[in-house]
């Protein structure tokens, strides 16, 4: 019996893997802050993650707490910055989407549980003024 | 001396599909399939000049009054008021007892079952599939807090009210069609919808004092 001709097999892996390395998004941002998120039994799953931007608040965590201090900060990408800043970033995520997606464009909180309501306050109003009105308080499930 | 051309051996390349898989591997190790969970909320467009002026009339007896202090103490209407406490692991949370009463006064509210003279005023509206129904249309349930109430207690209350909102679309879609709410065709959940809209309104923030 001939041997089965196995020296393709390399390049289908490869193309397998090229495929995987195009569709699935490495974790991009570094978290600085702490967010521990709160328990609901009630959830709904994000539809569309492409079409998602990412602000996260929390304490900063021992590592950054000595440039960004001990209290409740929001972090936009990389940055660790205040509620006023969340504008600007709104406004630059929805710009490079396409203009397909932008109707569906949704932002996810990633808040800390014992984050004070004041500083989600503030994001929302500032969140309301850039009309990304969709948003999604992220949770875990409560298991029970 | 005859030189003989020697012809090159092969490379063995029969280990490059394993290299491959194990980078196959790695990648769908690391890279992250999880979606991402929570309770999806609307905000309300921005206030115009005008609008501040003049506030949306809200007759009372169409709104739940949901507040919370810097204690996290929550006032339901001017029914009870509840305590959160700490459970064993240090999370600040509802008692379950209290999160049931809670429930069971939402449901109460929204629905208005009874025609209570107290509760949300019913107008009977013609709902495709289901007919003429009873519908309490102007109801509200608003949420306010204070700059210190902790997030935790904040959408802990947040899912007792989507739970209750959930309870009432289940009961009304297995007494009309046999199933609960998920398990409906999109006419039929659009129907329950409805009956049962899903009013939380976040309350304009106001000030007390100095911000944190």
């Amino acid at each position: 019996m001939p041997e089965l001709n196995t020296s393709s097999l390399p390049d289908l892996i490869f193309s397998v893997l090229f495929f995987f390395m195009m569709v699935t998004s490495m974790r991009e941002v570094t978290y600085k802050v702490r967010f521990d998120r709160p328990a609901g039994t009630q959830l709904e799953k994000l539809a569309r993650k492409s079409c998602t931007s990412f602000i996260y608040i929390g304490r900063p965590t021992e590592q950054y707490a000595a440039v960004y201090g001990s209290g409740t900060r929001v972090q936009l990408n990389d940055d660790v910055a205040d509620a006023n800043a969340v504008y600007d970033h709104v406004m630059d995520d929805r710009n490079t989407m396409a203009e397909s997606d932008k109707p569906f464009y949704t932002v996810s909180l990633k808040v800390d549980k014992d984050a004070p309501m004041g500083i989600i306050t503030d994001v929302k109003q500032e969140l309301r003024k850039a009309y990304a009105l969709k948003i999604v308080y992220s949770a875990v499930k409560d298991k029970k | 001396m005859g030189k003989k051309k020697r012809k090159m051996p092969g490379l063995n390349t029969s280990s490059t599909a394993d290299i491959s898989f194990m980078l196959l591997i790695f990648f769908l190790v690391t890279t992250s399939m999880d979606t991402d969970q929570g309770l999806s909320r609307t905000l309300p467009k921005p206030p115009e000049e005008e609008d501040l002026n003049k506030e949306i009339k809200v007759k009372e007896r169409n709104c739940l009054r949901i507040r919370m202090n810097k204690d996290n103490e929550i006032m339901v209407g001017d029914l009870f008021t509840i305590t959160p406490r700490y459970d064993r692991d240090g999370t600040l949370k509802i008692d379950p007892e209290d999160a049931k009463l809670f429930m069971a006064a939402t449901e109460q509210f929204i629905a208005n079952k009874e025609n209570s003279p107290k509760l949300p005023e019913l107008i009977v509206k013609n709902v495709k599939l289901l007919g003429q129904m009873p519908v309490t249309k102007n109801h509200v349930i608003s949420v306010q807090t204070d700059r210190g109430t902790s997030y935790g207690i904040y959408f802990q209350v947040q899912d007792i009210l989507v739970h209750a909102y959930n309870n009432l679309r289940d009961e009304l879609g297995k007494e009309k069609f046999g199933y609960k709410y998920e398990f409906l065709t999109k006419e039929q959940q659009s129907a329950i919808r409805e009956v049962y809209p899903q009013k939380i309104s976040e309350a304009e923030p106001k000030q007390y004092g100095k911000p944190i």
